[in-house]
């Protein structure tokens, strides 16, 4: 554990990235971003009301609205924080030199990865006061929102270790980036376009629910829909009820993230460099 | 001890080094000599493991750099022609950045770091930003780095290109010492005069082939069947240029007015030029000097590329 914290890479990622303006102001505007909109939803439904309550089914709701805003955060920001990790440094010409250093290739990728996700865990934690102003108000469990940190968790490391695969396999940056984009797209948009034709398919024909496993699988896979059975827990009964099948979607994440995660680490750590003896 | 056998690399139909066949001996200094595209960065990227060789193998002090790349990477110090450096991270932190990734502790780095800069000469620039030093300064910080964790052989890819004439005295004094230290040192350039007095022995590459290795003594006198001779008269040089035009032996004169010279080809042996020069002054012609040119290792190289025949 002390080798994998005393990373080189990681501590001079950090290094670097924290003397970088650019990573503040990103958190700072992130910050009066998020604080816009909470405050504004705050204001606008006390002031409709007249009465100066903000119930706590509003502030549930305000809550929902927040966790899917920072969904959207992690994979819109994610991409762009890791794609560019080993392929940036091609770009500089300062990566042929690393590969010659006597560090192994998963000490170069953790190192890597573990910074850019570093970043984006500070983002999401500087983040954590203004959310908690929702719990001032209740109808939000602490619980609850323990599982969702660790769902973001699992979306992380699942979109960075895609973001460094891609920056490993493809030499020019922006087309990793496009590339890790693409994937983001794959996961959040087509997968859930194909859980509705799933379901439609499914629903056709007899009349009487069948089972699906596939419109199971595409909804197991599709962060926004776990998401929404992590915040309303009857939605999964819903969801069961046309795929009959009872296995709770967050296992079927889990299962697939993880492995697509270590699936892309195995890759990037593989193809970082060329392998001397593959003629033999 | 660096040793490639038969090492090649193909690319499709191309052969960017072919059959090369090296021996760099320990604590000697090694010039790799050839034009750009010639194959020395080729040679010292397989050597450096980053790239995988089409046929042959290379050994670092024996240990094969196909099948113990990792290995490898430990014995040597490896400077790129071409590098980039991190932005907004400090000289010393770039020394160290390198010291922990050969996984030395860092109590050692602490110590290690003041030395190395001082002897690339960049103690003063110690809390600078490695993007803010000069071209000069950057080549030396980089052979620094690449001393950091005290490998015995040093691949130096063009250490000196790019540099202007007092950055390039400082780099060659700094190599001089390194050499004095005993490290053996493979270096390539496609400008030979920086090269030829420190190198113990060289080897010139052209179109992927080794197609010349020995001393630069041995290299220079394999080409001695034609040398350049310089004769300096007192007046005017037409006086003798007839009597140098009839020896079977002299081709090309030509001749400097301003400076009453004539120079020219010479194909003969060192007797036949001893002769030569017995005639002229038996002759009384007005002869102040008669001197051999010497053939740098520039002419040596444009000859040996040009395809003339050696040995």
């Amino acid at each position: 554990m002390k080798t994998l914290l005393t990373n080189p890479v990681l501590i001079k990622e950090l290094k670097l990235r924290f003397r970088n303006l650019k990573s503040f102001t990103g958190i700072l505007f992130y910050l009066i971003a998020m604080s816009i909109f909470v405050f504004g939803f705050i204001f606008l439904a006390t002031s409709l009301t007249g009465n100066g309550f903000f119930r706590p089914d509003e502030s549930f709701m305000l809550f929902s609205i927040m966790t899917y805003i920072q969904l959207g955060l992690i994979l819109f920001i994610t991409p762009a924080l890791t794609a560019g990790t080993i392929s940036s440094e091609r770009e500089k010409q300062t990566l042929n030199i690393l590969l010659t250093t006597s560090q192994t290739s998963f000490q170069i990728i953790f190192g890597k990865m573990t910074s850019s996700i570093a970043f984006l865990l500070l983002m999401i934690v500087s983040g954590l006061p203004i959310y908690s102003l929702v719990f001032l108000y209740g109808g939000v469990s602490p619980s609850q929102l323990f599982y969702i940190f660790l769902f973001y968790l699992l979306t992380l490391l699942a979109i960075a270790s895609i973001g460094v695969m891609f920056s490993t396999l493809i030499r020019k940056t922006i087309v990793a980036i496009i590339a890790t984009y693409g994937a983001m797209i794959f996961i959040a948009g087509v997968t859930a376009f194909f859980l509705l034709i799933s379901v439609q398919v499914s629903q056709m024909g007899s009349g009487a629910p069948s089972m699906s496993p596939l419109a199971h699988f595409w909804a197991s896979i599709n962060p926004p829909a776990v998401l929404l059975t992590l915040l309303q827990p009857p939605m999964e009964d819903q969801l069961q009820a046309v795929t009959m099948i009872s296995i709770p979607l967050w296992i079927g994440y889990v299962i697939f993230y993880s492995l697509l995660t270590v699936a892309s680490i195995f890759l990037a750590v593989k193809k970082l460099r060329v392998n001397m003896n593959k003629y033999k | 001890m660096i040793e490639t056998i038969g090492l090649t690399k193909k690319y499709g139909s191309f052969y960017a080094l072919q059959d090369l066949n090296l021996v760099v001996d320990d604590s000697t200094v090694f010039g790799f000599v050839g034009a750009n595209g010639a194959g020395k960065s080729t040679t010292f990227s397989i050597l450096a493991t980053l790239l995988q060789p089409t046929a042959g193998d290379a050994f670092i002090n024996g240990i094969s750099v196909t099948k113990n790349p990792q290995e490898v990477r430990r014995q040597i110090g490896y400077v790129p022609d071409f590098f980039g450096v991190y932005d907004q991270l400090k000289t010393d932190e770039y020394l160290d950045f390198y010291g922990a990734s050969y996984g030395i502790k860092p109590k050692e780095r602490a110590v290690l770091i003041p030395k190395l800069l001082e002897l690339v000469n960049l103690e003063n620039k110690r809390y600078d930003y490695v993007d803010l030093l000069s071209r000069g300064m950057k080549q030396r910080l980089c052979l620094a780095r690449a001393l950091i964790h005290d490998p015995k052989i040093l691949i130096l890819d063009e250490p000196a290109s790019g540099l202007d004439p007092r950055a390039r005295v400082e780099m060659r004094d700094i190599l001089r010492e390194l050499k004095a230290m005993g490290k053996t040192i493979l270096i390539s350039s496609h400008i030979l005069p920086e090269l030829a007095e420190m190198c113990d022995s060289i080897g010139v590459i052209d179109n992927g082939k080794l197609i010349a290795q020995g001393s630069v003594h041995a290299i220079q006198a394999q080409l001695q069947s034609e040398k350049v001779l310089r004769v300096k008269v007192m007046g005017d040089t037409h006086s003798v240029v007839p009597f140098f035009e009839m020896d079977p032996f002299v081709s090309q004169i030509e001749e400097q007015q301003d400076k009453n010279t004539i120079q020219f080809f010479y194909r003969g042996t060192e007797q036949d030029q001893l002769r030569l020069l017995q005639q002229a002054i038996a002759q009384n012609l007005p002869i102040l000097s008669f001197s051999e040119e010497e053939t740098d290792l520039e002419d040596v190289f444009m000859a040996i590329t040009k395809g003339v025949e050696i040995g």
